[in-house]
């Protein structure tokens, strides 16, 4: 397929005047086709130059592609055809105030006014709560009885808001509302000094320091022609697979406790603490806080800190894989988990699921095997598909994961890793270019992009953590199942509340 | 069965002896900073522009911890001669004020208010509203249920429902969006009632600070009676200080 969009590479500096800046027809025709033909959309955003109104998309095939163009006010809705656009047309509309015309479900993504003080796509006063003036989507029907949950949840977790349509016991649809956790991560993005860059980073979602600070640092790096060291490389790899480790194995230990087996909630619970302490080892931070800096890291792995980690990964293996069997081996698990909260793989396609959730509908894109980074361009990472999209497939590909990320680490601490350790800086960014990072965290495909100005300041930093796609497929997997298998489902997808309302 | 119960003996008793001894904490933890005063003005002021979350008051060469998200920028480009962080998690104050430190940090049980303790020293049950942070500060809020720090046997407990508690424990910069279900949530405890405020977003915004979609600080919404710094705290900085206030 010829295509006016050009490939780039995963943390790829380009000057700005590289991308093909299309013509908007010519713009949609071509990403219509690449998605249409299968592709996925890894960033769609839009941005203001000089004070005009512009549009960038990177998708991906087996290659990464980017092109760009200008924005109309009001254009047809590209996912009236394809629906992988869907969430990208809603946040630009709210972003900018730029109306996708016959977009199916045109819907505010977080509750904000846009920032061109354009009139609001939704007819929202912002003066007003979320969620303004918006009517929840309605089953009508005499036996329809609604179920609304939130913000405020009954455990310690984030806030947002879900709206249950129901007969008797069946959830007939689940609409999500979130927006509640937002913080305009991106509008802080641009406008801190160089020295906040790396603490925003990491607290775009904390239980994805390591996943968000690998895509920042990469695209300074890649902007400002850095190489990190071999050593930072290892570290910064190690940092992932703890970080995937800890998340991965706390989510067992929650779908333990959501079918009431609580040996495995209560083992998982903790050991998931103790993958939490080996990140603390390393840098001082349980998620991984202060560790990944533009240039490398700032903390070594010298050879008692290795031996440590080594001997304390050797005692936590035989428990984790022990519990691990514990809980698989339940029939009365296997009982709850298989065919719960199915999404097919072709809704998962069509929602554009990543990682975990979408590894579980049987779409093996891992970002460490199609577009390595780091020390991922050594390892051999499996394809960790499942067929069955069900809770048991979401458990499963996270119990595969979980032994992959041991072996990782363990091969990585095999032998001495040295590294220069960086501190913060600053740092001169070069004038009208562009870089897109991408990294595998546990969620799936975390992307940052980076566009600068004339002057080498960050005029767009786009941020897209896997929730943005993911959510959605929880919503889905709620169609026609009993409304009491809401908390497993949202536990087999575990998502980001803060990631997607940045 | 005989599977469950293996791993029952295999993993065996796991809870911490806090506060009777203080479990090590890995070395490069950073907890309660201690401060070099006869520093030369040049470090301070290094040390001050090199913060991202600009917590250094030159003038009177003390740290806010409040402000603070124990990066240790100030420590490694000093090699420590102006700030050092030490292993000491227990730096939770009762007042704004005192977070802003030299590192001495006045007694916590002597601050609390002493109503507190014989109302809740029992039996305290918290709810939990989280506003906008990342969701650090809520996960290792929620380790503190499991067996390592086995919080119920304290007689304290995370509840579901606002009129089944005698406090809120608030965690991030209060979004906008997220500030009436939190007053909402308030008014549903019966008084009298704790605000507790972990974490460096709920203290001051944290690394948000200066985002008009939150607030500056969770005591410009609600009277906070117990400040808890950290980025986010460490589990047993949250436990000494609900034991210690609490208690």
């Amino acid at each position: 397929m010829t295509t006016a969009f050009i490939e780039i590479s995963n943390g790829e500096k380009l000057a700005r005047e590289q991308i093909p800046h299309l013509s908007f027809d010519e713009f949609q025709k071509n990403a219509l086709d690449i998605v249409k033909e299968g592709g996925k959309v890894v960033q769609y955003f839009g941005y203001q130059d000089d004070g005009a109104m512009k549009l960038m998309a990177v998708l991906r095939t087996d290659k990464l592609l980017v092109a760009g163009c200008d924005a109309l006010d009001v254009y047809p809705s590209f996912s009236q055809t394809c629906e992988p656009f869907h969430m990208f047309e809603r946040e630009i509309a709210e972003q900018f105030g730029i109306r996708p015309e016959g977009h199916p479900w045109l819907k505010m993504v977080r509750y904000h006014p846009n920032y061109r003080n354009m009139p609001d796509v939704f007819g929202n006063d912002y003066e007003q709560d979320i969620p303004g003036n918006y009517k929840y989507y309605q089953v009508e029907g005499d036996e329809i009885h609604e179920v609304a949950v939130g913000p405020v949840h009954a455990g310690v977790i984030e806030p947002g808001h879900f709206r249950f349509n129901c007969i008797g016991e069946r959830v007939l649809n689940l609409e999500i509302h979130l927006g509640y956790q937002h913080r305009a991560v991106e509008n802080l993005l641009y406008n801190v000094q160089a020295k906040r860059l790396p603490i925003l980073a990491e607290n775009i979602a904390g239980d994805t320091t390591i996943g968000h600070g690998l895509c920042m640092a990469q695209a300074v790096e890649a902007l400002t022609q850095v190489k990190p060291d071999r050593g930072a490389r290892i570290i910064r790899s190690i940092a992932l697979e703890l970080e995937r480790l800890a998340n991965h194995i706390g989510d067992l230990g929650a779908l333990s406790g959501d079918v009431a087996f609580l040996p495995p909630a209560n083992y998982f619970g903790r050991l998931r603490g103790d993958f939490l302490n080996l990140s603390l080892l390393l840098c001082g931070n349980r998620f991984g806080k202060g560790l990944v800096r533009p240039g490398g890291v700032r903390f070594s792995l010298p050879d008692d800190m290795r031996k440590i980690l080594d001997e304390r990964l050797k005692e936590l293996r035989p428990e984790v894989e022990h519990v691990l069997e514990l809980l698989f081996s339940a029939s009365t698990v296997r009982a709850r988990f298989e065919d719960c909260g199915i999404v097919s793989t072709l809704d998962a396609e069509k929602l554009g699921l990543v990682g975990p959730a979408g590894r579980a509908c049987g779409i093996p894109y891992d970002v460490r095997r199609s577009f390595p980074t780091e020390h991922y361009t050594r390892i051999a990472i499996p394809e960790n598909k499942k067929p069955s999209g069900d809770v048991y497939a979401r458990a499963r590909v996270r119990y595969d994961e979980v032994l992959q990320s041991l072996d990782i680490i363990q091969s990585l601490i095999g032998l001495p890793v040295e590294t220069k350790c960086v501190n913060d800086g600053s740092y001169n960014l070069p004038a009208s270019s562009f870089v897109v990072t991408l990294n595998e965290a546990w969620r799936g495909e975390v992307s940052h992009v980076m566009l600068t100005d004339k002057e080498g300041k960050i005029l767009r930093y786009k941020v897209k953590d896997p929730s943005f796609h993911n959510w959605n497929g929880l919503a889905m997997s709620l169609r026609d199942t009993g409304i009491s298998d809401f908390p497993l489902n949202n536990k087999s997808f575990n998502l980001s509340y803060c990631g997607f309302d940045l | 069965m005989l599977n469950t119960l293996k791993n029952r003996f295999e993993q065996g008793y796991r809870t911490c002896s806090y506060p009777k001894e203080k479990p090590a904490v890995f070395e490069r933890y950073r907890g309660r900073p201690i401060i070099q005063k006869d520093v030369s003005q040049k470090i301070v002021e290094m040390c001050a522009n090199a913060c991202p979350q600009d917590a250094i008051d030159i003038g009177l060469k003390k740290i806010d911890m409040g402000r603070c998200v124990f990066c240790g920028t100030c420590e490694r480009i000093s090699n420590g001669a102006f700030v050092k962080f030490t292993g000491d998690f227990e730096i939770s104050t009762s007042k704004k004020e005192h977070l802003l430190t030299d590192g001495d940090l006045p007694a916590l049980a002597e601050h609390s208010k002493q109503h507190f303790k014989k109302l809740f020293g029992r039996s305290l049950q918290l709810r939990q509203v989280s506003a906008a942070g990342c969701n650090a500060c809520e996960a290792d809020l929620n380790v503190l249920a499991t067996p390592f720090f086995d919080l119920a046997r304290f007689g304290i407990n995370f509840v579901a429902s606002p009129r089944h508690s005698d406090g809120i424990v608030v965690t991030g910069p209060v979004s906008r969006n997220m500030k009436t279900a939190l007053l909402t949530t308030y008014e549903a405890i019966p008084d009298p009632k704790v605000v507790i405020a972990v974490g460096s977003c709920s203290i001051t915004g944290g690394p948000f600070v200066g985002s008009p979609e939150i607030a500056q600080g969770l005591d410009t919404i609600l009277p906070v009676d117990l400040f808890i710094p950290g980025c986010p705290p460490h589990p047993l900085t949250n436990l000494h200080a609900l034991l210690t206030f609490f208690k």
